[in-house]
């Protein structure tokens, strides 16, 4: 069962075909801003190629956003006055993580209070059926002991 | 001829599904038998006539019929064979008669399974499927026929995307539409519960292999399409919480809490309701799936050509379908209770638990997809969602489910019992927390915070899921499939969160400029670049880069990454050479031609990451396997109502696109329109 | 009895936002400029006509102006071109180039051919001040008041309807049409 499975992921391999993707040799002067630089351009959307990222995006405008954000980083300023930058000029989209603020709030904390809200009902349940189980007799099939 | 017959077919499918649907509910309701009995006849009849309008399609597509604008738009003759055929799907109105052909599929199969079930209720199954089909093939006739004829014809096609020229993109559409399309299933199965007014365990008997293997389907379309993202374009990427990623991941995420909860009411009588609703909401998902797909109202690197009258359709549809399910839902649920109780350490908490842990999950991922439209409704401005939300939201909810997995399974039904397995709990927890920092700390010398938590997770659920199986081949018990399916499949899981987890801590990337004979080392592996060379293909040429790869010294390989430029489209593509090397995979990528002999190329060695997809790979393994349990083969004589107290109830170019470029954004459009196009087009 | 109800509910909603996302649907391929009500962005850059002539922001001050980005590269403003033609011809208020990251030979001989609708044109050739527009693709037309603020934005390639339906309703008579 395994074994063809194998055999079409070995026989894929030479040829994974796939759109021209960038490649981003940029070197930063030190590690600590190629790090910076890596983080923010993966996490600035390419605002022609929408799903990309302006690091793996091939057309020249990413090109040009990523020499923005090298010149910026060299320059000295921090990696919210690059988002900044880019926010005032395209707009929330650019940013491929929702800023947290009052109008991103329901959706910051919507995982939060679902998670609050699952945890109430799943209290009331238990509760509920753990009441009943003195008074249910009826017998339960656990000769398979499955599900 | 052929692309009139198809449309003819076509016309006489939607009549027979507007019969088979007006038979199986109106029969039954007003306790008309011959009408009831007339549902199988218009089954098999407008599954012939699907299957001949998918036939001719085909069959036009190999022939290189291009006076058919669909085929023009789609195929070329320099296209090989099986792509040719493959292109039938590949854009939106062929995809859509593929659903609708599926749909037939699952029609025709439960038709034959239901056959023994009262004849009734069997009906009722097939009309709501019928309705669905009717729904389908309507909106095809109406906005997306796929044999309207061009005139006058093209001397040769448009060609198929090329990054469609890929086995596994060729395969992924029906697999994943498979999947996609069986929860209709359940879904008619609920909604027959409900216009019926019963629903007993039997039902959920009934129900559980069809939902099982349509998630199994679904498990591996998605699977499939995640490795394709892997070699075809995320540069190593293989998730993106892409919105058309995510249409697809929420049916599967609803429809796992389905299958267990099937598994409660089937074995217990409970949480009735809740079945009902995920079975409703299973499918729900799946048509706003296509409706989100396929309206235009959210940018998607998979889109299929935007139109607005086509989302106007299908939410209509969608209005008819789920509020009418969710109406039955209002009206019927509130009878549907069960005296039965359990225990908080019981088998039914930690499905319940799993049950609301998934929902939230499925709830996060919607809530991520359709905040965009949900701030432009609200007037809240753009709002754009990506995988930094994703991620940590996604994982709040996830993680306590796994951990939670690994007691569960050793809990029994109503009474739990949990301390008998304390032992076995505590000695599988160490083994595991001890493999997990080892993976972590010694095999790969680094990690994030979370990283030996979660590898952790994951071999404790392989052990704990081990458990069971092994304690009742030496006890020399019973081992039904349904026991191993589930064994397998949570084995699956485990792998599969196994991989994540190195593949998220450890990979290492670099993107280097390199000219020939340079060297350059990632990881534990020296790669040195010796240049290009000139290629040509059937219908491309390019070049073909040459990479020697030495892992500590020691000369492993040679790879060849390749670009490619498609003669038709003239699209780029880059073929990225990738190997399997001591359970990692090594990706070499060309770039771009940096001048003076020098590219840019791009290496990444990605730890574990065949797991991912072998483990869920295994996940619908297991479902196949539980979903052939003897059990659910059903008598007609084994038919009863359990004595509970259960009550007699149950998107061309408008003037707004962005301009034109003359380099041309990656991704596959499965219309097989890249943005230069739909300014052509 | 309540919350069986609330699914339904839930759905309605949906299905009110699902609605109004069909009707904005049009615009989704567009994104809503950031820079509308506020200053337009300054620059200094080249005239492409003249290299020892520059064209300052500043120097647009005090007059409405159309500003178009364009590129010989870009087949959305070929198709355009005709209608900027025509504006030039019918309306009072001129039309600002931006030739973003062209080559000027190119784009030289482009206006000689097709001819020049333009009052001037400036050369972006880095593409830095298109950033600075928010542009993110070609053509893209801004049209900007007497005090230098961004009033109106459209992306593709223009008609003449949108001119008629879009433009001039935000012009003063006078500029809209020539008299």
């Amino acid at each position: 069962m395994i074994r063809p499975f194998l055999i079409i992921v070995l026989a894929g391999m030479l040829l994974a075909s796939g759109a021209a993707y960038a490649v981003d040799p940029t070197e930063m002067p030190t590690p600590e801003l190629q790090k910076r630089y890596h983080g923010l351009t993966h996490e600035l959307r390419c605002m022609q190629c929408q799903n990309e990222a302006i690091a793996d995006s091939p057309v020249s405008l990413a090109a040009d956003l990523r020499r923005e954000v090298k010149e910026m980083l060299i320059a000295g300023k921090s990696d919210d006055d690059v988002r900044n930058f880019m926010v005032a000029r395209y707009g929330d989209f650019i940013l491929f993580r929702p800023r947290v603020a009052a109008r991103t709030l329901w959706l910051w904390s919507a995982p939060g209070v679902l998670l609050l809200i699952g945890a109430a009902v799943a209290v009331r349940i238990t509760r509920q059926r753990a009441a009943l189980v003195e008074q249910d007799n009826d017998p339960v099939d656990e000769d398979v002991r499955s599900s | 001829m052929l692309p009139e017959l198809g449309h003819f077919a076509l016309i006489l499918a939607m009549l027979l599904a507007a019969l088979q649907a007006f038979f199986g509910i109106a029969g039954p309701a007003l306790g008309r038998d011959r009408w009831t009995a007339a549902v199988t006849p218009a089954v098999a009849g407008q599954f012939v006539m699907v299957a001949t309008a998918v036939a001719c399609l085909i069959a036009s597509f190999v022939a290189n019929d291009f006076s058919v604008t669909y085929i023009a738009e789609n195929s070329n003759s320099a296209l090989p064979l099986f792509y040719r055929v493959a292109a039938m799907w590949g854009a939106h109105e062929g995809s859509l008669l593929l659903w609708i052909f599926l749909l037939g599929c699952w029609t025709v199969a439960v038709a034959i399974g239901v056959s023994k079930l009262p004849a009734r209720f069997a009906a009722r199954v097939l009309g709501v499927l019928g309705v669905v089909s009717f729904g389908f093939l309507l909106f095809t006739l109406a906005t997306s026929n796929p044999f309207l004829r061009l005139d006058p014809p093209a001397p040769d096609g448009r060609d198929l995307n090329p990054i469609l020229q890929d086995f596994a993109l060729a395969i992924h559409p029906p697999i994943l539409y498979t999947g996609y399309v069986g929860f209709a299933v359940a879904f008619a199965f609920a909604c027959a519960a409900m216009l019926e007014g019963r629903m007993d365990q039997m039902w959920a008997r009934w129900t559980r292999p069809w939902t099982t293997s349509a998630w199994a389907f679904l498990s591996v379309g998605i699977a499939l399409g995640s490795w394709w993202a892997y070699y075809e374009l995320g540069w190593g990427g293989y998730w993106f919480w892409d919105p058309v990623e995510n249409a697809s991941f929420m049916p599967w995420l609803v429809g796992t809490a389905l299958i267990h909860s099937l598994a409660v009411t089937d074995k217990r009588g409970l949480f009735k309701s809740w079945t009902l609703l995920l079975a409703v909401l299973a499918f729900s998902l799946s048509l706003l799936g296509t409706f989100l797909v396929r309206s235009g109202v959210l940018v998607s690197v998979h889109s299929f050509a935007a139109d607005p009258t086509r989302g106007i359709f299908i939410l209509a549809f969608l209005i008819v379908m789920i509020g009418g399910a969710l109406t039955l839902y209002a009206w019927r649920a509130p009878l549907l209770k069960s005296q039965a109780g359990f225990d908080l350490g019981a088998r039914e908490s930690f499905l319940l638990f799993n049950n609301i842990l998934l929902v939230i999950g499925a709830a996060t991922v919607f809530g991520g997809t359709m905040a965009p439209l949900i701030a432009d409704a609200l007037g809240l401005g753009t709002l754009s969602v990506g995988t930094p939300y994703f991620n940590p939201t996604f994982m709040l909810s996830m993680l306590p489910l796994l951990a939670l997995l690994s007691l569960g399974v050793h809990a029994k039904w109503k009474r739990g019992q949990l301390s008998a397995a304390r032992r076995i709990l505590l000695t599988t927890l160490v083994i595991a927390a001890i493999a997990g920092v080892i993976i972590v700390f010694g095999v790969y010398s680094h990690g994030k915070v979370l990283s030996p938590v979660a590898a952790t997770l994951g071999v404790w659920i392989i052990l704990s899921s081990l458990v069971d199986p092994v304690d009742r081949l030496r006890r020399k018990l019973s081992l039904p499939r349904s026991v191993i399916g589930m064994s397998v499949a949570h084995i699956g899981l485990g792998l599969f969160v196994l991989s994540v987890t190195t593949v998220e801590s450890f990979t290492l990337e670099r993107d280097v400029a390199l000219g020939q004979g340079e060297r350059t080392s990632v990881g534990n592996y020296e790669f040195r670049f010796e240049g290009v060379k000139s290629i040509e293909g059937p219908n491309y040429n390019g070049v073909e880069g040459k990479v020697t790869v030495t892992r500590h010294g020691v000369p492993t390989s040679v790879v060849y990454p390749q670009k490619r430029q498609y003669w038709v489209q003239r699209q780029v593509t880059t073929e990225a050479a990738i190997e399997m090397h001591h359970g990692s995979n090594v990706f070499v990528a060309l770039g771009d031609e940096l001048g003076a002999g020098k590219w840019s190329v791009r290496f990444q060695i990605r730890p574990l990451v065949n797991f991912l997809w072998l483990g869920a790979f295994i996940m619908a393994v297991g479902g196949a396997i539980a979903a052939t349990d003897r059990r659910y083969r059903v008598a007609r004589e084994a038919v009863t109502t359990v004595p509970v107290a259960t009550p007699g109830v149950a998107g061309g170019a408008s003037h707004a696109t962005p301009g034109q470029f003359r380099e041309e954004c990656p991704g596959p459009t499965l219309s097989g329109r890249m943005p230069a196009q739909e300014e052509a087009g | 009895m309540n919350r069986f109800i609330l699914p339904l509910g839930i759905f309605g909603l949906l299905a009110v936002v699902l609605a109004i996302g069909i009707k904005h649907s049009p615009e989704k391929g567009t994104i809503p400029s950031p820079l509308i009500g506020k200053a337009a962005p300054q620059f200094t850059l080249p005239v492409l006509t003249d290299s020892n002539r520059t064209l300052r922001s500043a120097d647009l001050k005090g007059r409405w102006y159309v500003f178009n980005v364009w590129g010989t590269w870009c087949g959305g403003c070929r198709e355009e071109h005709s209608v900027l033609l025509e504006i030039r011809k019918t309306a009072q208020v001129p039309l600002i180039g931006l030739d973003w990251k062209d080559e000027d030979p190119q784009a030289l001989q482009w206006l000689a051919e097709l001819g020049n609708p333009y009052e001037v044109v400036a050369a972006d050739r880095e593409g830095r001040i298109a950033i600075d527009w928010g542009v993110y693709g070609a053509p893209e037309t801004f049209l900007v008041d007497p005090q230098g603020i961004v009033v109106y934005k459209y992306v593709g390639p223009l008609t003449l309807e949108a001119w008629q339906t879009l433009f001039v309703p935000r012009l003063p008579p006078q500029q809209a049409a020539k008299s």
